[in-house]
């Protein structure tokens, strides 16, 4: 009697926590959904901001976070993934892959402004790429490494031994069998990684912060060298920093519910690779 | 006498700093079945992954001694270890077909050994047909290689490494995953594959070994005890060791 007391006690701590985490969640949706879906509408992602961004839209946030995207995409991916095929393929175990690996554990624990101040450094001054969209882009990629070589050794870990030996027994290269059998087996899970990476950089505004992020651009940004508008920036700046926050309130709510649902479209395309992926086997 | 094939020359293995294999000399005279048995640990699997070079990849396996491909010394830097386990092939213990169709796991091989494409279908068809999988599979090449059943993955395995012609075959315990029916077809395969090829194949089961080989090597501890024709090592064991484990006093 006294024991299965305990156990319901236990049971319903953990169902609480579980519902109250929830509930927390569900009322952050709610008030950002409820107070910004009356300002969102065809005009308000196709349009540029006007009137001193009380009124208008957010196309040019919208295409910048994209480019910045992009650019963070093609910098992040290819560099990840080559790295954690060299440390999971190639490298032998040893100290120094060792610390190579726990460096990079370290690296996706450093705060990002940390990383908004060394993009400063390298990218804008040190190359000379100036505030633009490449060299916030490549601070994000910074960003981003850590976590895409994490998870794509883990994509690739799971990939039995057995895989690779029956390549390598018919003869095939350690780069042929890496390239015909571990790395396609293993893309479900390298993909569901860089997409939730991504996802997670797009929301980022710290590293942008110092590296080429604007206020106000009239126009979205044509080159990689222009300077341009992101997301998360302008709903920090119509929250914190415009002149009449009351009146663009309803603007900065809605840029919310733009950002949210990119990342959740991102995270929706990512569940389903994996849920694709677990069906298959 | 017989033609040898391959064989170890004062082999020693060591996996860092244990001693693996111990001074192995043997010869595997060709198109015979020869199957290395000795109880779990023996290092039977071991000395079979040095034939085709497998322990490469391991950082810390260190060989000395030598193994030749009749006269060809496998473990020369000269040499390609691709071309190598293209000649020495190796079926492992579980089936391990590629996540890909049936057809391009026979193709596989073929086209990273750069075999003229118009060849590579009718290589595929005898390679199937002698691995007795043709009639089980012809009508759907392009189905996913896993949908077969274990026994027809392992034959599969099988026919995808007698498709590269190699000199040699390597077995790793190839049954010890397939139900006795699944068993009994690889069992006649292997027969039917040593006019053609020279079979090394590790075993734990006293019958099997008994059914198809035409020589057996028992090992213990890393040693080779006692090498000899198939009817000598079961019937009339010179060592005590090899006595006790044919009979089944320990294993």
């Amino acid at each position: 009697m006294k024991k299965s007391l305990f156990h319901f006690l236990n049971w319903t701590v953990l169902l609480g926590s579980t519902i109250l985490v929830c509930l927390f969640l569900g009322i952050i949706l709610f008030d950002i959904f409820s107070k910004g879906v009356s300002s969102l509408s065809w005009k308000f992602i196709s349009r540029p901001p006007t009137q001193g961004m009380t009124r208008g839209g957010i196309l040019p946030a919208i295409t910048g976070t994209l480019w910045l995207t992009l650019i963070t995409t093609l910098f992040a991916v290819p560099f990840g993934i080559a790295c954690a095929v060299y440390l999971n393929e190639y490298a032998k175990p040893s100290v120094l892959t060792g610390i190579i690996r726990a460096s990079i554990r370290n690296l996706a624990g450093i705060p990002s402004i940390i990383y908004g101040l060394f993009g400063l450094a390298l990218f804008v001054q040190a190359l000379h790429l100036g505030t633009s969209v490449l060299s916030a882009g490549l601070t994000l990629g910074l960003l981003s490494l850590p976590y895409i070589i994490t998870t794509t050794e883990e994509a690739l870990k799971r990939i039995p031994d057995s895989m690779r030996e029956a390549t390598l027994a018919l003869g095939a290269t350690q780069f042929e069998t890496i390239k015909d059998v571990v790395l396609p087996t293993a893309l479900p899970g390298i993909l569901t990684g860089v997409i939730l990476t991504l996802s997670r950089a797009a929301g980022e505004t710290a590293p942008i912060l110092f590296t080429g992020v604007a206020f106000y651009i009239n126009g979205s940004a044509t080159s990689v060298n222009q300077e341009f508008m992101a997301l998360p920036y302008h709903l920090y700046m119509l929250s914190t920093q415009h002149q009449s926050i009351e009146q663009v309130r309803p603007l900065a709510y809605g840029t919310a519910v733009v950002l949210i649902v990119l990342v959740f479209v991102l995270n929706i395309i990512a569940f389903y690779i994996r849920f694709k992926q677990r069906t298959q086997q | 006498m017989d033609q040898i094939k391959l064989s170890a020359h004062s082999l020693n293995l060591y996996f860092g700093e244990k001693q693996i294999l111990k001074n192995i000399n043997i010869d595997f005279p060709e198109n015979q079945v020869t199957s290395l048995i000795g109880p779990s640990g023996c290092g039977k699997s071991t000395l079979l992954r040095c034939f085709n070079r497998m322990h490469d990849l391991s950082s810390d396996a260190r060989i000395d001694g030598a193994i030749k491909l009749e006269d060809l010394d496998i473990y020369d830097k000269k040499n390609s270890v691709t071309e190598i386990r293209k000649r020495i092939g190796m079926v492992f213990q579980k089936p391990n077909p590629l996540p890909k169709s049936i057809y391009e796991n026979m193709s596989y091989a073929l086209n990273i050994h750069q075999f003229p494409k118009n060849e590579i279908p009718k290589l595929i068809e005898s390679a199937l047909r002698e691995s007795y999988l043709w009639e089980e599979v012809k009508d759907e090449l392009k189905k996913p290689a896993v949908k077969l059943s274990g026994g027809q993955q392992q034959r599969l395995c099988i026919a995808r490494t007698v498709v590269l012609r190699p000199e040699v075959i390597l077995m790793d315990e190839p049954c010890s995953a397939l139900d006795p029916i699944s068993t009994r077809k690889i069992e006649e395969l292997i027969i039917s594959l040593k006019k053609d090829y020279t079979i090394v194949i590790v075993t734990h089961n006293m019958q099997q070994a008994q059914r198809i080989s035409d020589k057996v090597a028992f090992m213990y501890l890393g040693e080779l005890i006692e090498f000899g024709s198939c009817q000598d090592v079961f019937q009339n064991p010179q060592n005590e060791l090899t006595k006790n484990y044919v009979g089944g006093h320990f294993g």
